[in-house]
């Protein structure tokens, strides 16, 4: 899962689950007691601590090194703080070519707001249809879904540049938002979420009242999968924020470039143009510590969902 | 468009398809429509693409013309060495990069699903940020980490004495590794994590109460238990080592190390763009595209069989 398009997650594969929080608070009591010495206690705690430092490190590195000015960058010692140019650096960053940063970050938001919305709201209504109906192609359907998540994202950028060239889509938003609403992963796990969530009686219940099958999915289909539906925005909005390759191949106006794109050529052009190096950084820093704000702080939810997607996957 | 039927003559179809017919084909056009452009289409797209080349006429003026050159788009990618050369080096990086991360991932995944560690919800939270940073901007981090005159990482190295040079043309490979083991192992940590925490727990108290240590129960109760998790993680790990793109295309500005054709996503890259020959770039995702489909079938069929193996 390290390239490109494919930074989605691979399905999750479990058994399934159990209410976690109970099963947690138990086996604390059974192995935290006097069997478990202290010094292995301290030991993988030791160790667990010795990782967390390199997982967090370049992280802090960054949001230090965005509040130095550009000559402390490299005079100072990486993890000390220097004198604070943070909102220097950032006026910096948003008047550089025009307050192109901002430009690439509002296009960013586009690409995946407007791509993880379109993206879960089509995976929601194929899920929903499979778990509901019963209807000729279902299984074909079902099939090609299932056997397409072999297929690497990042081998498909280069003939779906070739497609949306002959499409003349390329160097627009919509060649860059559509290829992205093929998410079959997505729809499998929609389609696990709704088999779990929407009881086929409560369906029949709306349809004797009167309710017509579209109105049916919009009020009681989706509210009653919203949990699933969170984590499959969230990957997708994960998906589209992260997505260098495609961009790359298909956007070549700098007014339509995602951060991704454009934060990349800064740090290329910072080789010649020795600012931009600080200016990298910030930009960098901006963002990353929103997202992965958002993203932590929603955890409960995506890694319920990881867990109830894993029931059938 | 078709006559209801009265629902107390079929009632169980009223159940699963009520409205018209058509209701759940409109429910899955829109999903249908982008994944036949999106993801079938393509793939026809790169497959006869390949079969052709664009030749230009005369001096270069006046347009090129499309013709029809059999498989020679692919004779080509064979007879050049750098692309060939690409997979080896993917190879390589994989044998190395696959077990390593898969053994930080499982290593933390078991230690976090043990009781020993305190602080635990914090020490997730650290393992698992790097997932949240897009895979460019993990490498253009990383590559701060690497240059010399910004690495806090090389100059504290020359403090004690050792110089590093992580952009030499021997270890450059593993820079590049380091920065999607950085990336990825948080993601894999949770999903081995979460196959963990939903093991039935009187298994392992049973194996405690039998004098068995913890070590003892992780590695041969609680590990072969999440086999089916672990061997899926390791397959879209490999997967993905095939398409590496984004970590050594953003280092390439700092190293001469790195080439354009250094992966083979790079190459296609390379040739699609900077060479302007979408033809021949074609055939070589489809290249990349059999290999990849080889080798996870391969790893599927060998998990299979030891998973056969281990039931007997």
């Amino acid at each position: 899962m390290t390239a490109g398009l494919q930074q989605r997650p691979a399905a999750p594969v479990a058994p399934a689950s159990q209410p976690r929080r109970r099963g947690r608070a138990s086996r604390t009591v059974v192995s935290g007691g006097d069997r478990v010495s202290r010094g292995w206690m301290i030991a993988a705690t030791a160790l667990v601590a010795v990782a967390s430092l390199y997982f967090l490190a370049p992280v802090l590195w960054l949001v230090v090194a965005s509040t130095k000015s550009a000559s402390q960058l490299f005079s100072t010692p990486g993890f000390s703080l220097a004198d604070w140019h943070l909102w220097d650096n950032v006026r910096e960053l948003s008047t550089y070519d025009g307050g192109i940063f901002w430009r690439w970050a509002l296009n960013s938001v586009v690409y995946s707001v407007v791509g993880s919305l379109l993206t879960t709201l089509l995976c929601a209504a194929t899920g929903y249809a499979l778990a509901v109906y019963r209807f000729r192609g279902r299984s074909l359907l079902i099939a090609v879904v299932l056997g397409s998540m072999l297929v690497p994202g990042t081998v498909l950028a280069q003939p779906t540049y070739v497609l949306l060239v002959n499409l003349g889509l390329n160097n627009t938003y919509w060649g860059l938002l559509l290829p992205g609403l093929s998410y079959p992963f997505g729809v499998l796990l929609a389609w696990i979420f709704a088999q779990n969530a929407v009881p086929l009686e409560l369906i029949e219940a709306a349809r004797l009242d009167g309710s017509g099958e579209f109105r049916t999915f919009a009020t009681l289909g989706l509210r009653l999968m919203s949990s699933g539906l969170v984590t499959i925005l969230l990957f997708a909005f994960l998906g589209s924020w992260n997505n260098y390759l495609l961009p790359l191949l298909v956007l070549t106006d700098v007014e339509l470039m995602p951060l991704t794109v454009g934060l990349t050529g800064w740090n290329q052009a910072s080789i010649t143009i020795p600012g931009l190096q600080i200016l990298t950084v910030v930009g960098s820093m901006i963002s990353v510590v929103p997202i992965a704000a958002v993203f932590l702080a929603l955890q409960r939810f995506w890694r319920a969902g990881l867990t109830a997607g894993s029931v059938r996957g | 468009m078709v006559a209801q039927a009265p629902s107390a003559v079929v009632p169980r179809r009223r159940v699963i398809g009520g409205g018209g017919r058509w209701v759940p084909y409109a429910f899955v056009t829109p999903f249908v429509l982008v994944f036949l452009t999106f993801m079938l289409a393509p793939i026809v797209i790169a497959v006869v693409n390949g079969l052709y080349s664009s030749q230009s006429s005369g001096l270069g003026f006046g347009g090129a013309e499309t013709v029809f050159v059999g498989l020679r788009n692919y004779a080509r990618a064979f007879a050049d060495t750098d692309f060939l050369f690409s997979f080896v080096r993917v190879a390589l990086y994989g044998v190395v990069q696959v077990p390593v991360m898969m053994v930080i991932a499982a290593v933390l995944a078991l230690l976090f699903d043990s009781a020993l560690v305190k602080a635990r919800r914090f020490f997730q939270f650290a393992v698992f940020l790097p997932y949240a940073v897009p895979g460019v901007i993990a490498a253009l981090l990383w590559s701060f980490f690497y240059q010399p005159s910004v690495s806090p990482l090389v100059q504290g190295l020359q403090a004690i004495g050792v110089d590093a040079d992580l952009l030499a043309p021997g270890t450059v490979l593993w820079s590049v590794a380091n920065v999607s083991i950085w990336s990825n192992a948080g993601i894999n940590m949770i999903i081995l994590f979460s196959a963990l925490q939903s093991l039935p727990r009187d298994t392992f108290e049973a194996a405690r109460l039998d004098g068995a240590g913890e070590l003892r129960i992780a590695l041969s109760l609680k590990l072969p238990m999440i086999a089916p998790a672990v061997m899926l993680t390791t397959l879209s790990t490999v997967i993905g080592t095939l398409q590496l793109f984004n970590e050594p295309q953003v280092l390439q500005f700092i190293t001469p190390n790195i080439s354009s054709d250094w992966t083979p996503n790079m190459a296609i890259y390379a040739v699609s763009t900077l060479g302007r020959d979408a033809h021949l770039g074609s055939a070589m995702a489809v290249i990349l595209g059999l290999v990849t489909l080889v080798v996870s079938l391969v790893l599927v069929r060998f998990t299979n069989s030891s998973a056969r193996g281990g039931a007997r």
